[in-house]
């Protein structure tokens, strides 16, 4: 045999070489992640280098304007906030009741089969097509506009795959004998998600819905596509108080209201040939960047604690 | 047994038939509620529908204009001009070479990372990688469209001078390093569920670590790795603001990533920031537009689930 031919110094050579290259792929593996930290590295120092003359209380409540030193981004992030706050409204309770639904009520059948295919479909479907979707359902046939509603909700049906799945995720780790419990004591089953199931749920679907709206409140592309504006120079109306033009806005009249979000005001500011602009988007970069980096890491720490204090 | 005697008394009878009419309520709001969930689950089917009911109905009516064969074979694409050309090849060429530039990175970056973690790296490192991974993955595509245009693309043109100053390449490199994070994780689940056994047995027989992975751990996780590889794909041909922002807008028919280019996401953009007409030929070009999106992305993702069939592997 071919092994019985080989000297004991040659099968050191070959065991050396083996761990050689065990060597050679851990220092490209360890490399390969430190390309992925450096990014991340590079893009937030670059936008505080270049954006930090512009970190200031005027930057924040200042309208988009003409002039590169006194454009802020005012109604950029008032109107994030505000699609984010319809996003969440319309998505968590849609989304925690698909996943209870799913997991708890659903029996085996086709109609179950579909809903889930459909939720993994949606999952991979590309962002801009749900833009396509609100631009004829909602802006058009439903005739909400190019409004916060409209975005709203857009954003919604966008992340409602990612709070689904959380959920269920979330509730399949609780264990059966807390809904046998609560049954054996004469519980409904709507009672049994009610008080046990939901609220032990709670951190996972938390964890979900703040990487949901994460995401959301990063995404341009629907909402460019539904034809949000990109110079907006007003806020939308505060409820119960008299504009300019004398008319008392209703409790909901800023859900219909024109708007800009964070993404819309950056890709406004980078795709200007006046380098002046770059500053600005830098700032807002950043601040777009601490928001969504912040909310990130809220969701991991939460999934950290989750997996260390839980035990059923 | 007393109780079921005094249940003749008049008093007692209005306890059981109280029960038995909340026990009924009961049921019925149990049953409302039921049926709310399920609407809300069926949300996800409605969006679907919704979906395929908006691009189709819009595409039909584009059709009428522009003949299926014009749009397929066409090689220019000025919709917007007097002289109209709708030739969708010009667009897709676009969002081939950015995606297959952005795959060329992603995908040995992400499976190498992916193998570290579930070979190689001990928990220590682990559980410090994959946050940072998922933050990589967390940043906004507008925020990597800025990172592409005004630093990579600079960068880039230091090595290579004749680079535009928009371009596919750099617009493409970048989108390969916001997928990674999605490869890498779903690659290490995927390796990560492969039985311990088989690896056992592979060193057992004296292999090293790396020869174990490449060779035994791999092709065990095949199935899954070919899914992330297809998700991948769908993400890079459907992404959108990077390319508006570094690849350049204007319509080109090329297989050079050194060119500027449109792509099928960027046209959508450009057309959906200026303003035009509900019904015009214009507004449901992007309609078109986005059904081809969806096809591109349907393709891919029918070929992952053969993929996953053929290869999927029981243990």
């Amino acid at each position: 045999m071919q092994a019985n031919i080989l000297t004991t110094e040659q099968i050191r050579a070959l065991i050396a070489k083996g761990k050689l290259k065990d060597a050679v792929f851990k220092a490209v593996g360890i490399f390969c992640l430190a390309i992925a930290l450096l990014v991340i590295v590079l893009l937030v120092s670059d936008m505080v280098m270049k954006g930090s003359e512009r970190f200031t209380v005027d930057f924040f409540m200042n309208f988009a304007s003409r002039r590169a030193t006194q454009a802020g981004i005012l109604s950029a992030w008032v109107g994030s906030l505000l699609v984010m706050l319809v996003t969440a409204l319309a998505a968590v309770p849609l989304g925690v009741a698909a996943g209870v639904y799913l997991e708890e009520y659903a029996k085996r059948n086709w109609i179950t089969e579909l809903i889930e295919i459909n939720i993994t479909n949606l999952a991979a479907v590309p962002s801009i097509v749900y833009g396509l979707l609100a631009l004829g359902i909602f802006v058009y046939q439903f005739g909400f506009g190019q409004s916060i509603l409209s975005a709203g909700l857009t954003l919604a049906l966008l992340i409602l795959p990612i709070i689904i799945v959380s959920t269920r995720e979330a509730i399949r780790a609780i264990p059966a004998m807390i809904r046998e419990g609560s049954m054996a004591v004469g519980a409904t089953r709507w009672q049994t998600c009610r008080y046990h199931i939901i609220p032990y749920a709670m951190p996972g679907i938390l964890t979900g819905v703040i990487i949901g709206l994460a995401r959301a409140i990063g995404e341009t592309a629907p909402i460019i596509t539904i034809g949000a504006l990109t110079f907006i120079a007003f806020l939308p109306p505060v409820p119960y108080t008299t504009g300019t033009d004398g008319v008392t806005a209703g409790m909901f009249d800023w859900v219909m209201s024109p708007f800009t979000v964070m993404p819309i005001q950056i890709f406004n500011w980078t795709s200007r040939p006046d380098p002046a602009f770059e500053v600005n988007a830098a700032a807002a970069g950043f601040v777009l960047m601490a928001m969504v980096l912040s909310m990130n890491a809220v969701a991991i720490y939460l999934r950290y604690k989750m997996r260390k204090n839980i035990k059923w | 047994m007393n109780h079921a005697m005094s249940a003749n008394n008049t008093s007692d009878l209005h306890v059981v038939s109280d029960r038995l009419s909340r026990n009924a309520m009961r049921n019925i709001s149990e049953r409302v509620i039921e049926a709310l969930l399920f609407a809300a689950a069926a949300v996800s089917v409605l969006t679907t529908i919704g979906i395929v009911y908006v691009l189709v109905s819009e595409s039909v009516q584009f059709f009428q204009h522009v003949s299926i064969i014009d749009f397929l074979t066409d090689t220019q694409w000025t919709p917007l001009f007097d002289d109209a050309h709708f030739g969708i090849m010009v667009l897709i060429s676009g969002t081939l070479v950015s995606s297959l530039v952005a795959l060329i990175v992603a995908i040995p970056m992400g499976t190498i990372i992916a193998i570290y973690l579930s070979e190689f790296a001990g928990s220590k490192v682990r559980e410090v990688a994959k946050p940072i991974l998922e933050l990589l993955g967390g940043i906004p595509t507008i925020v990597f469209g800025y990172f592409a245009l005004l630093m990579v693309t600079p960068l880039l043109q230091k090595i290579l001078p004749g680079l535009p100053g928009f371009s596919l390449l750099s617009a493409g490199l970048v989108m390969g390093i916001m997928i990674v994070p999605y490869i890498a994780s779903l690659s290490e689940d995927a390796m990560r569920a492969v039985p311990m056994s088989l690896r056992e047995g592979s060193y057992a027989m004296g292999s090293t670590r790396l020869y174990t992975a490449i060779h035994v751990v791999v092709p065990a996780a095949f199935s899954g790795l070919a899914a992330s590889y297809i998700l991948a794909i769908s993400r890079a041909v459907g992404e959108t603001m990077i390319l508006a922002v570094a690849a350049g807008m204007q319509p080109n028919l090329t297989a050079n990533p050194m060119e500027p280019a449109a792509t099928i996401t960027s046209f959508i953009v450009q057309v959906a920031l200026g303003d035009l007409p509900h019904g015009s030929i214009g507004y449901q070009t992007i309609f078109a537009a986005g059904l081809t999106l969806i096809m591109i992305t349907l393709m891919f993702n029918i070929l992952g689930q053969w993929l996953r069939r053929r290869f999927r592997e029981n243990y």
